[in-house]
């Protein structure tokens, strides 16, 4: 296990707003091959910490290592340019092009093209798309305006347009959000079998707790800011904190809603 | 010193139409988004109805009675427009509302002339205030010292309705999410049309308030509405408090920076509008926009380069118009070479627009500085057309280079005001610096060379240049470099995480747009055989951005024909009748009602649903839904 090179490596970051320590002294680490899941409830502090891994948000205090070089208050451009692709909670792409031209465009980016004014972009790349797109199941929509596909479909999209950078790490902000159960297991399922056969690093947050045990390889646990626990899919489950976490504030909060509301 | 104080007094005095006006036009954007260009049309609408108004109207009450009426009359015309027009186009694409207010905005120019002539028209002078009070030795008119008071007053009413009243609460939702206000049941329609009359009432009131102190004449709302948005820009859209500051600052650089640096003082007021942006880009007292919402359901066709059918049709029409001076004479080869040069000009403002979603609202500052360019080279270097064509343009690039790198800093309506106080800025040095370019008398006397002198030749010059730039911006449009562009355009998230630099990127189209716009202005700097500091102006950067939006800008070809349609009808209508602007702007206005996607994009969806419906043996398999937001 020690021979594996450590992709990212977070050291003591920090980040407050005006009174509130969204994130406290988070540190660790992923490996190449990893799939690592950063999990806790709503406000925990997991999309501020996310943020930050990329480029987003600079931290307080803290260090983010990515392939050995210190990114805090990098932008996500120069991120990208370390072999770091990402997927967003909410999809962003660009929807005035096609399924193909959206991959076409990171796939420009890439190979150093943005600046060429010449070439033609219809031509660009087409095979490397094509296999991309295929690799997401996405080769039969390539010729379709992006703005018609289905929400399942412009996730799968993003997979595509992350993995144009042939990245050795993988960010995604709640990959299967807004996707039908089904389609939740497949997605996962299909970016861990990619992640494995080109050993990148997938770190990823998460509110199916299905989907975390079942693909996660190793668990973060955060709460009000700091990690509280950090261990196997198993050790996590076992561990008594997170259930107190996950199961009794739930009913806490539940509780007072309901008093609220009368 | 008691000199300074009476002209920081005629400055306050100014600042209160200035206020009235521009709180208007604030409060309109604020809730519907419309940059309502009509607005000046309306300030002065005001001031001629108040005119004939307080002319017929005896007394006091009459006086002041002929005010107001004036102004509420003007209010139920704006609501009317509202009404009949806005309603139709409010969900259009973007700038579209401008370009309708636009066309209001001509027609209303013709129809004052129609009714109140052309010749200026000095109203009465306001009773009990007729008279002037002394200031250590200079007098100050009472009138002003009413106007003074009146601005503030007007400010607190203003405050009171927005804060105290239910209406007013529904205001300032909506300014801060008017989708959420619909969401919650309140009757978009009447707020609109309230707000709209609201804001129409203050411009007219604006209006009616000056004839006292200035000659009503057809040319106030042009000159109104420049710094009106000055003003609105510097204040920050939607917030009024911000309108009366900024009045009161505009209004004082222009009653001292007159005194102060004379030669500077038209400059003075955009740059501190252009600082302002630069440093605060959401104005003094405004609030950063919140990222604007994709209309659901809206899925635009993708481009795709043409088929060899499409290209033998370019060809085609390009070899038909290359014959014009088989069997046209020399008046239409001169309007020909017009038009061509306009297609240059248009076609680069439609890269920027379309391609790279940046709406310059000064574009004409690259196209003078072209022609200025041209100018100086042939004029003060002596160097030969050829030479002059090819390096004059530089000064365009140059301009757009500076500029632009500051103006890509901001999006959206933040942007079209920077780049207009730019070209405002070019405008004025052109005017002032007497001493370089001759000021308003400009610089005469460039003329092309004998290969180019006739009329067929120049035509097939300016031909050929034209369709070398439409090649050129086409072939930008399709490669990686335009792919970015629209990339940085449909989602900065997304391109920033695909390691795309936006602003540098965009900064990048600026400089093509602003160059081959120069290269529009060199050619025209020959056509014209002169150069004046109206090349540069704030009307010709309006035709191009008309010409842009009538031919559709979700089109990559718009840009072509619209130039086509518009400059020809311009030409023509200028020709045939005197009232050619209230033509033109009604044709505006029903091109926009009619075609809301412009010429090319309105042919465009017809195409492609007789493709679709030609092979609907496929239904659509995906279901639309709604952009992710």
């Amino acid at each position: 296990m020690s021979m594996v090179p450590t992709l990212l490596s977070v050291e003591g970051l920090t980040k407050s707003y005006g009174g509130v320590h969204a994130v406290r002294g988070v540190s660790f680490e992923l490996r190449a091959g990893e799939i690592l899941a950063l999990i806790g409830p709503n406000g925990a502090g997991k999309s501020t910490c996310f943020d930050m891994l990329n480029g987003q948000n600079t931290p307080d205090s803290g260090r983010v290592t990515i392939l050995g070089e210190d990114t805090s208050g990098k932008k996500p451009r120069a991120i990208w340019r370390l072999g770091v692709g990402r997927t967003f909670q909410i999809t962003a792409t660009f929807p005035t092009m096609t399924v193909r031209e959206n991959v076409q465009v990171a796939l420009v980016s890439h190979r150093h093209q943005l600046f060429n004014l010449w070439s033609s972009t219809p031509g660009f790349a087409r095979d490397e798309s094509g296999r991309l797109l295929d690799l997401v199941g996405m080769g039969a929509y390539a010729e379709r305006p992006c703005g018609e596909l289905a929400y399942g479909d412009l996730k799968r999209l993003e997979l595509a347009v992350a993995l144009a950078n042939q990245p050795k790490l993988l960010l995604m902000d709640e990959p299967t959000a807004g996707m039908a159960p089904r389609e939740r297991i497949e997605l996962m399922r299909l970016t861990a079998t990619i992640a494995r056969e080109q050993s990148i690093g997938v770190l990823f947050t998460e509110h199916d707790m299905d989907v975390v045990f079942e693909h996660a390889d190793r668990i973060l646990v955060l709460n009000r800011g700091a990690l509280i626990a950090e261990g196997s899919p198993e050790e996590v489950r076992g561990n008594a904190q997170v259930r107190a976490i996950y199961l009794g504030e739930g009913l806490v909060y539940d509780a007072r809603h309901r008093e609220g509301a009368h | 010193m008691a000199f300074y104080v009476v002209q920081f007094l005629t400055g306050l005095a100014s600042a209160a139409s200035l206020f009235l006006v521009a709180s208007g036009l604030s409060i309109i954007f604020g809730v519907t988004r419309i940059v309502n260009f009509a607005h000046g049309a309306f300030y002065m609408l005001g001031a001629y109805l108040a005119f004939t108004l307080t002319e017929r109207l005896e007394g006091a009450l009459g006086f002041w009675g002929g005010i107001v009426a004036a102004a509420l009359v003007v209010a139920v015309v704006g609501v009317l427009v509202e009404m009949v027009l806005l309603r139709r186009i409010y969900h259009s694409p973007e700038l579209f509302q401008l370009l309708a207010t636009f066309g209001l905005t001509l027609m209303v120019q013709d129809i004052v002339v129609l009714i109140w002539g052309p010749s200026d028209l000095l109203g009465r002078r306001a009773p009990g205030f007729k008279g002037a009070v002394d200031f250590f030795g200079q007098s100050v008119p009472s009138y002003d010292l009413f106007l003074i008071v009146l601005g503030p007053v007007v400010l607190g009413v203003l405050w009171l309705l927005f804060q105290r009243t239910r209406w007013g609460i529904l205001v300032r939702a909506a300014t801060q999410d008017r989708d959420m206000v619909a969401a919650l049941g309140v009757n978009q329609k009447w707020l609109f049309t309230s707000v709209f009359a609201v804001g129409v009432f203050l411009a007219a009131l604006g209006g009616a308030l000056q004839i006292p102190r200035d000659a009503v004449h057809h040319a106030m709302d042009l000159r109104i509405i420049v710094e009106v948005f000055v003003v609105v820009v510097i204040g920050g859209l939607g917030s009024i408090i911000g309108a009366f500051v900024a009045a009161v600052l505009v209004s004082e650089l222009n009653a001292f920076g007159i005194l102060i640096f004379p030669k500077i003082s038209i400059i003075l007021v955009f740059l501190v509008m252009a600082v302002v942006l630069i440093v605060r880009p959401w104005g003094l007292f405004g609030k950063p926009e919140a990222p604007a919402r994709r209309t659901p359901g809206l899925t635009v066709n993708p481009w795709r380069p043409w088929t060899s059918n499409e290209r033998l049709a370019a060809v085609a029409a390009l070899i038909v118009a290359a014959g014009l001076p088989f069997f046209g004479g020399n008046y239409a080869l001169t309007v020909g070479s017009e038009i061509a040069i306009f297609v240059i000009f248009a076609v680069s403002l439609h890269f920027l627009m379309s391609v790279g979603g940046l709406a310059s609202f000064g574009h004409a500052a690259y196209f003078g500085l072209g022609a200025y360019g041209v100018a100086f080279l042939a004029k003060l270097a002596g160097l030969p057309m050829i030479a002059c064509l090819l390096l004059g343009p530089l000064l365009g690039l140059v301009g757009a280079a500076v500029f632009g790198f500051f103006a890509v800093q901001l999006s959206g309506v933040y942007f079209a005001m920077l780049t207009l106080a730019f070209a405002q800025i070019v405008w004025s040095i052109a005017f002032q610096w007497v001493a370089v370019t001759g000021g308003d008398n400009g610089i005469l006397g460039v003329w092309p060379e004998k290969w180019a002198a006739s009329p067929s030749h120049f035509y097939w010059l300016s031909l050929g240049i034209a369709a070398l730039a439409v090649l050129i911006l086409r072939i930008i449009v399709f490669s990686p470099f335009g792919f970015a562009l629209r990339a940085t355009r449909d989602s900065p998230l997304r391109s920033e995480a695909i390691g795309i630099n936006g602003k540098r990127i965009q900064w990048t189209a600026f400089v093509i747009a602003g160059t081959v716009a120069g290269l529009a202005g060199a050619l025209f700097a020959y056509l014209k055989g002169s150069v004046f500091p109206d090349n540069m102006g704030i009307s010709l950067s309006v035709d191009a951005l008309v010409m842009v939006l009538l031919g559709g800008v979700e089109t990559v070809f718009g840009g072509v024909v619209g130039a086509i349609v518009y400059k020809a009808l311009n030409i023509w209508l200028v020709s045939q009748t005197d009232w050619s602007k209230l033509v033109l702007g009604a044709f505006i206005v029903l091109i926009v009602v009619a075609f809301p996607k412009g010429i090319v994009g309105t042919l465009e969806s017809i195409l492609n649903r007789r493709r679709k419906s030609s092979s609907s043996n496929s239904p659509l398999l995906t279901s639309r839904i709604e952009t992710a937001e």
